[in-house]
């Protein structure tokens, strides 16, 4: 082809000096287009956090009466007695971290491509790799600390208001601050997350996001039909429930020593800590294996395969 | 050292042979138009040349291969894969955010100076938005990042008149400054045909035609032949000939305009009058060799 023009005079673009950019830029500017499309990441747990409070608050007047009624109880009942609507908002903030996680990655790379946008994403000079990371930092890096930032506030507006109620009728506040003391239990939940959670969950998600990154449709039922068929397999072959065990143990963190609870008081649980054990065991470190296994698919998956 | 040179590229599907072994090259600054039927091959030409898809033979964009080298690659070419593709969910501050941070060649400032010529409210989302303004900020994005190759898939589709003019407009004045370099592919033929400097005519996964536009000028020759001409015209060997108002319409390749302009009114062939005849030039021709094995 020869080199004449025949497009008349135009106009001479200004040239930009290419931004210094270090290696972290294309990955933090990833994390936040997560955040900006799936605000349910936050939105879901504030929202549970909000209902739980609206709950708390109806029944708080009841507090004073409760509280009275303790004396009968042994130490050990009385703390239970103190700490349950505490457990039970942390218990549901987990709960609703997994199911948030789940469905996050479920569609993280399913998503894109039903859509189409993946061709806007793919335009830009952010390597697969780079992509899939950011995803998976979702549920296992940015879910932990979040919940357990609700969890703090939650907690700290729960024992305000009980403080409060509990002024008004003349009792002291000391016992619930004692017993659900709001740092100690933000941090203790910090553990837990990350260990079970994150450290311990994340071949569940990074699974999920495999099969997001693979299906053409109905991304759930294909993450669901693969485990099923194993356990099928197994149960009609062998006539054991090994892989259902081994998940379970997985989800739960069982097994795992990564806190020895206390049954008697009384206690301090930041004493019983014991991340050593944990990772001295095998468990997580397979878990870890499995994990990098699907997301080196999920990246291939995404790099390689045709934009649809 | 061009900007694309393809050599023996093949992709096929099963048993469908989407690009069939083509040779094509790209110079530096020129502003290419790839033109074809529906299943020519044009988008997985495109897609092969932006790193997308896999494929057979030797390829080379900006020196590199766009298969093992895409994110490379993607600093510096840039591309409009279909209007529809920018996310639905962004808003438009969000989209210029982000292009922003990830990219480092873009200029915010003059993306802005695009989107201020428009209507479009840096608070919507870009699912708020009309097709024309989904085009609009995706032009106005890309136009912004100083890329060397940029690749457009039928960027107008679904568009009216107005905005399909603009869109052209904008990218000749606003863009091209003859070191970028433009590939394109469309439907509306004639509303490329005075922004383009080379054609690329591609028909079932084959080069039909591959030439610059002046190539076309000084090559090709549509003569209006009056009626007593009309075997005159037939023994000059013309590529096509087709009736229109009456009188026999024959286009002419590499046949003297003197010798010509005897047999009736002369004229340079518009690019789809073009393309038709050497299609059916080479489907014919394909389907003599077909009869001939």
């Amino acid at each position: 082809m020869n080199t004449q023009s025949n497009t008349g005079e135009p106009v001479e673009a200004q040239k930009v000096p290419p931004a210094v950019m270090s290696a972290t830029r294309p990955f933090y500017w990833s994390l936040r287009r997560e955040l900006w499309e799936n605000r349910f990441v936050y939105f879901g747990p504030l929202a549970v956090a909000a209902v739980f409070l609206f709950g708390f608050l109806i029944s708080i007047p009841h507090l004073p009466g409760k509280l009275r009624a303790l004396g009968t109880l042994n130490p050990m009942q009385q703390h239970d007695a103190i700490t349950s609507p505490y457990d039970f908002a942390e218990g549901l903030l987990m709960v609703t971290g997994m199911f948030v996680g789940a469905f996050y990655c479920l569609d993280a790379l399913y998503g894109e491509r039903r859509d189409r946008s993946i061709l806007f994403w793919k335009s830009l000079p952010i390597s697969d790799t780079t992509a899939v990371l950011a995803k998976a930092c979702i549920p296992l890096v940015i879910l932990p600390p979040l919940l357990v930032v609700i969890s703090f506030v939650l907690q700290l507006l729960m024992l305000l208001a009980s403080s409060a109620v509990l002024a008004a009728s003349g009792l002291s506040a000391s016992a619930p601050w004692a017993q659900a003391p709001p740092i100690q239990n933000a941090l203790l939940l910090l553990y837990h997350l990350v260990t079970v959670h994150a450290l311990m969950h994340a071949p569940f998600y990074a699974w999920l996001l495999l099969v997001s990154a693979w299906s053409r449709r109905m991304p759930l039922l294909w993450a669901a039909l693969p485990p099923l068929a194993i356990v099928g397999l197994e149960r009609h072959a062998f006539h054991t429930m090994h892989f259902v065990k081994m998940i379970g143990n997985q989800l739960s963190g069982s097994g795992l020593e990564a806190i020895t609870a206390p049954d008697t008081l009384p206690t301090n649980p930041m004493t019983h800590l014991t991340p050593g054990t944990l990772l001295g065991s095998p468990d997580p470190w397979i878990g870890l294996a499995v994990t990098a296994v699907f997301l080196f698919g999920a990246i291939q998956l995404r790099r390689y395969r045709g934009p649809f | 050292m061009p900007c694309i040179e393809a050599r023996g590229l093949r992709k096929t599907f099963g048993t469908t042979i989407a690009l069939d072994g083509i040779n094509l090259r790209v110079e530096e600054g020129r502003i290419v138009g790839l033109i074809g039927p529906n299943g020519a091959g044009k988008t997985t030409a495109l897609n092969a040349i932006l790193g997308l898809t896999s494929y057979q033979g030797e390829l080379r964009v900006l020196g590199r291969d766009p298969w093992k080298e895409r994110e490379h690659l993607m600093r510096d070419v840039c591309f409009i894969a279909d209007v529809a593709v920018l996310p639905r969910w962004m808003r438009v501050s969000q989209a210029l955010d982000y292009v922003a941070g990830v990219h480092p060649r873009f200029d915010r400032a003059r993306a802005e100076g695009f989107l201020a010529k428009t209507t479009i409210a840096r608070n919507r989302k870009i699912r708020e938005l009309s097709k024309g303004m989904v085009t609009q900020l995706h032009l106005a994005l890309v136009m912004a990042i100083d890329a060397k190759l940029l690749v457009l898939d039928e960027p107008t589709l679904g568009l009216d008149i107005l905005f399909r003019k603009q869109f052209y407009d904008s990218l000749l004045t606003d863009y091209y400054d003859r070191k970028r370099t433009i590939l394109l592919t469309t439907h509306q033929v004639e509303e490329v045909e005075h922004v383009l400097t080379d054609l690329v005519f591609l028909d079932r996964g084959r080069i039909v035609l591959e030439c610059s536009m002046e190539e076309v000028e000084s090559r090709y020759v549509e003569v209006m032949v009056r009626p007593e001409q009309m075997a005159a015209a037939r023994s000059l060997g013309p590529m096509h000939e087709r009736q229109s108002l009456g009188r026999g319409v024959f286009l002419f390749d590499r046949v003297e305009r003197q010798r010509l302009s005897d047999l009736g009114d002369v004229r340079t062939p518009n690019i789809a009058d073009l393309f038709v005849a050497l299609v059916e030039a080479s489907q014919v021709s394909s389907q003599a060799r077909g009869a001939a094995r």
